[in-house]
């Protein structure tokens, strides 16, 4: 195809640009709620800060509990970006394109809380300099540090390198802007001319940036599943632990970035870019992930279940007949048989409402899988708990630890959403340039070189 | 023992400190005299009237003398952070405990606690009811800190809070403590315990570094059993071996093969484990334990009176 009409390039940029810095009803509630929620964490950590973690219900048995799980649920999401940016990018698949920026806010918020957690479940909160002062780098805490650390870093610049060329077009374009915004985006755009040379470099960078920060992302999650792998607790003392944590995490990030984008297309009234092409691709992509993941599944439970060692025996029996049957029976049925089998439906992959409905299953289950990852096993110690204090056997996570948790949730789609709201969501210069050279089809936009179609904003 | 570092008077004792050592240290125990240990001896100041009572030291030579108490002036050495890290130069404790001879009483744990200044909910020896399966005799297991050579707890720590000494000792440094708790999770054992909320701090001033504090909680860090190693400074036992009036916790060095019980009984630590055919709890985990146990063989209590708590338990 050739290079598009300048009239319909300028209507798709003046139309993707059009929900930056505009206000929807549906977003400022959103925004003020999940606000809200924020602020009742912070309150409830303020409170954890000055009485101790004993306002937790976490004791000396399970002595990580929702903190931790989170931390692991974050870490995983974290991963989506790498996917998106970097597998689909190394297995050709063009459809991507206007997926990026959307992707890489998700990471950037989920690798955000994912080093914000840990903070909130440490003892002594105000000791975090230790880390670096007293490190000791052969503790797998340092290497996670070191990871997140990295892998945050390596986010920040793999969502600002695609947004370079945008801010250009924002710097050009947007004379309405107050002149601080304007300011910044000219110093953000870098002086970007969109000159043959800096495209090269720029797409150069990317590519480089796309080969390293896939080993990066893959070692962050890994290494969180040594947390506990390295232990030699029953149940954890396993070693498919990495697999199992890199796998659930790319399912898990794969539904959230289903419902985000879903919420987006319709919120931002971005349907002929984001389109049931898309749907169905990751659909696709959620479907063979779910499947891997109860094949890991089956392994991770399966294997030991057999053999009933004495020690797996009593972790195995809670999670399959025991106090916490309902939530594992839920997330191997509900979380991942009942989406493996809606999604091999090309019907319902076609379905935008289906789908949705598969990974808000798949997202539920795999919540809940990082807690039963992390708390049954903490309850059956090789060593058997007697005489234990009430509430030391038992773990019922306390009204704090619920706020904070929530709140936890809240602010990483808040964080999702403030992102979205300086920057357009797609991105432009990049959705155009491959639908001049390959067209709409292959990238899975639709309408948007048919100016009658271009729909108009409502707020 | 300890005054090989200690003592103001023996500064050029380190050729012949073997000599006596052990017979010092049974002599110490069984005398009730240990403070010894840590007295410095100014045995060329005469202004002081003579008390009567008399007192054993150490000379520089190796030789044990009796000086008059009043000659002898109490001296705290100083204990460097360094010291504290290193451990006691020497060393290598270890500790055995007698199935056999544990009646679940629990003085160990009432007795540890009151030298650490822990409320009754918190058990750094905790006495576990065992059953090995339904057909066996069930019997009381004591069960401390192991201080592993081989610890999965030092291995996790993020700041080097919790470390191995070169004493054999597992201590942690609460001053260094960040809370993450990984140590926790890391001990097969469930040793560990945390300070969940502000523990109630006793009218004590400790001048010791905090790895070797008898007063260890602090909030939001983590405590175990420490092996008293300010007991072991002076040539003390710990409060769980003192505590135990059915001798059946024993603790000493490996380095010297020897080990006391509450009764002042020093006996061939190589000796009691061969003979009483000792085992070290889950062996397989390759943690190396230094706490070993005598299988509770000939019990010298009742068995069949023993209620286990929780059925599922293990070795």
């Amino acid at each position: 195809m050739e290079k598009l009409n300048p009239e319909i390039r300028n209507q798709i940029e003046d139309e993707l640009l059009g929900t930056v810095g505009r206000r929807y009803r549906q977003e400022t509630f959103w925004v003020i709620f999940l606000g809200l929620v924020c602020v009742g964490g912070t309150v409830a950590w303020i409170i954890q800060l000055r009485k101790g973690l004993g306002v937790t219900a976490m004791r000396d048995y399970v002595s990580w509990g929702l903190y931790i799980s989170l931390l692991f649920f974050f870490v995983g999401v974290s991963l989506i970006g790498a996917l998106v940016s970097c597998v689909l990018r190394m297995s050709g698949a063009k459809w991507r394109y206007p997926l990026i920026r959307i992707a890489e806010a998700v990471t950037l918020s989920a690798i955000f809380f994912a080093g914000f957690m840990p903070v909130l479940d440490m003892g002594r909160p105000e000791r975090l300099y230790f880390l670096i002062t007293h490190g000791r780098i052969q503790s797998p805490i340092l290497w996670d540090v070191v990871a997140i650390a990295t892998y945050f870093i390596g986010s920040v610049i793999y969502f600002y390198l695609p947004l370079i060329p945008d801010l250009a077009i924002m710097r050009d374009k947007i004379t309405d802007a107050p002149k601080w915004r304007k300011k910044l985006w000219r110093w953000m755009a870098v002086g970007w001319e969109d000159n043959l040379l800096q495209r090269r470099l720029l797409k150069k960078a990317m590519l480089i940036l796309c080969i390293v920060i896939l080993p990066v992302a893959i070692s962050v999650h890994t290494i969180s599943a040594w947390l506990i792998a390295f232990t030699l607790r029953p149940g954890w003392n396993s070693t498919i632990m990495g697999p199992y944590f890199v796998f659930g995490a790319l399912m898990a990030g794969t539904a959230i970035m289903i419902l985000i984008i879903a919420k987006l297309r319709h919120g931002y009234r971005l349907e002929n870019y984001l389109t049931p092409k898309h749907f169905n691709n990751l659909a696709k992509i959620l479907l063979a992930l779910t499947a891997f993941y109860l094949y890991l599944n089956i392994n991770k439970y399966g294997v030991p279940a057999f053999k009933m060692a004495k020690e797996e025996k009593a972790v195995l029996e809670d999670l399959f007949y025991g106090k916490n049957a309902f939530l594992f029976w839920f997330t191997q049925v509900v979380g991942l048989v009942i989406p493996i089998v809606l999604l091999s439906f090309k019907k319902i992959r076609q379905s935008v409402k289906w789908v949705v409905a598969a990974s808000v299953m798949v997202l539920l289950g795999a919540l809940i899988n990082r807690y039963l990852i992390v708390v049954p096993n903490m309850l059956h110690p090789f060593v058997p708990i007697q005489h234990a204090q009430h509430g030391y056997a038992t773990y019922n996570p306390t009204l704090i630890e619920w706020t904070i948790t929530a709140s936890s949730l809240a602010g990483f789609v808040l964080l999702i959403i403030l992102l979205f709201k300086p920057f357009p969501v797609i991105t432009m210069w990049e959705v155009i340039e491959e639908v001049e050279k390959r067209g709409e089809e292959e990238i899975g936009v639709e309408n948007i070189v048919n100016p009658q179609n271009i729909p108009v904003h409502v707020s | 023992m300890a005054c090989s570092n200690n003592c103001t008077c023996n500064k050029d004792n380190s050729g012949n400190q073997d000599n006596s050592r052990r017979d010092f240290l049974v002599k110490g125990l069984v005398g009730g005299i240990g403070a010894a240990f840590l007295s410095g001896c100014s045995a060329n100041d005469k202004t002081k009237p003579a008390s009567g009572e008399k007192i054993n030291v150490l000379t520089h030579d190796g030789k044990l003398v009796a000086v008059d108490k009043s000659q002898v002036a109490n001296f705290k050495p100083h204990i460097s952070e360094e010291d504290v890290r290193k451990g006691i130069p020497g060393k290598k404790f270890v500790m055995v405990i007698d199935l056999a001879k544990c009646d679940g009483c629990g003085k160990c744990t009432k007795a540890c606690n009151k030298m650490h200044y822990l409320p009754s909910n918190k058990e750094w020896i905790e006495v576990l009811e065992m059953q090995d399966s339904p057909e066996m005799a069930p019997y009381y297991f004591p069960k401390p800190c192991y201080h592993c050579d081989n610890p999965p707890c030092t291995k996790v720590c993020p700041v080097d809070a919790t470390f191995k000494r070169e004493d054999g000792i597992v201590a942690i440094d609460n001053e260094r403590c960040i809370g993450c708790r990984f140590c926790m999770a890391a001990c097969p054992y469930s040793v560990r315990l945390f300070n969940w909320t502000e523990p109630i701090k006793p009218n004590i001033t400790e001048t010791t570094p905090a790895a070797e504090n008898v007063f260890q909680s602090k909030k939001g860090c983590v405590e175990k059993c420490d092996f008293c190693p300010h007991m072991a400074r002076e040539g003390k036992l710990p409060a769980c071996v003192t505590g135990c009036p059915m001798n059946a916790i024993w603790f000493g060095d490996a380095n010297e093969d020897a080990v006391t019980c509450y009764d002042g009984t020093t006996t061939k630590l190589s000796q009691l484990l061969e003979d009483g055919a000792a085992y070290r709890f889950m062996e397989e985990l390759g943690t190396e334990p230094r706490v070993y146990y005598l299988p509770p063989t000939n019990r010298t209590y009742n068995a069949k009176e023993i209620k286990i708590e929780n059925a599922d338990s293990k070795k």
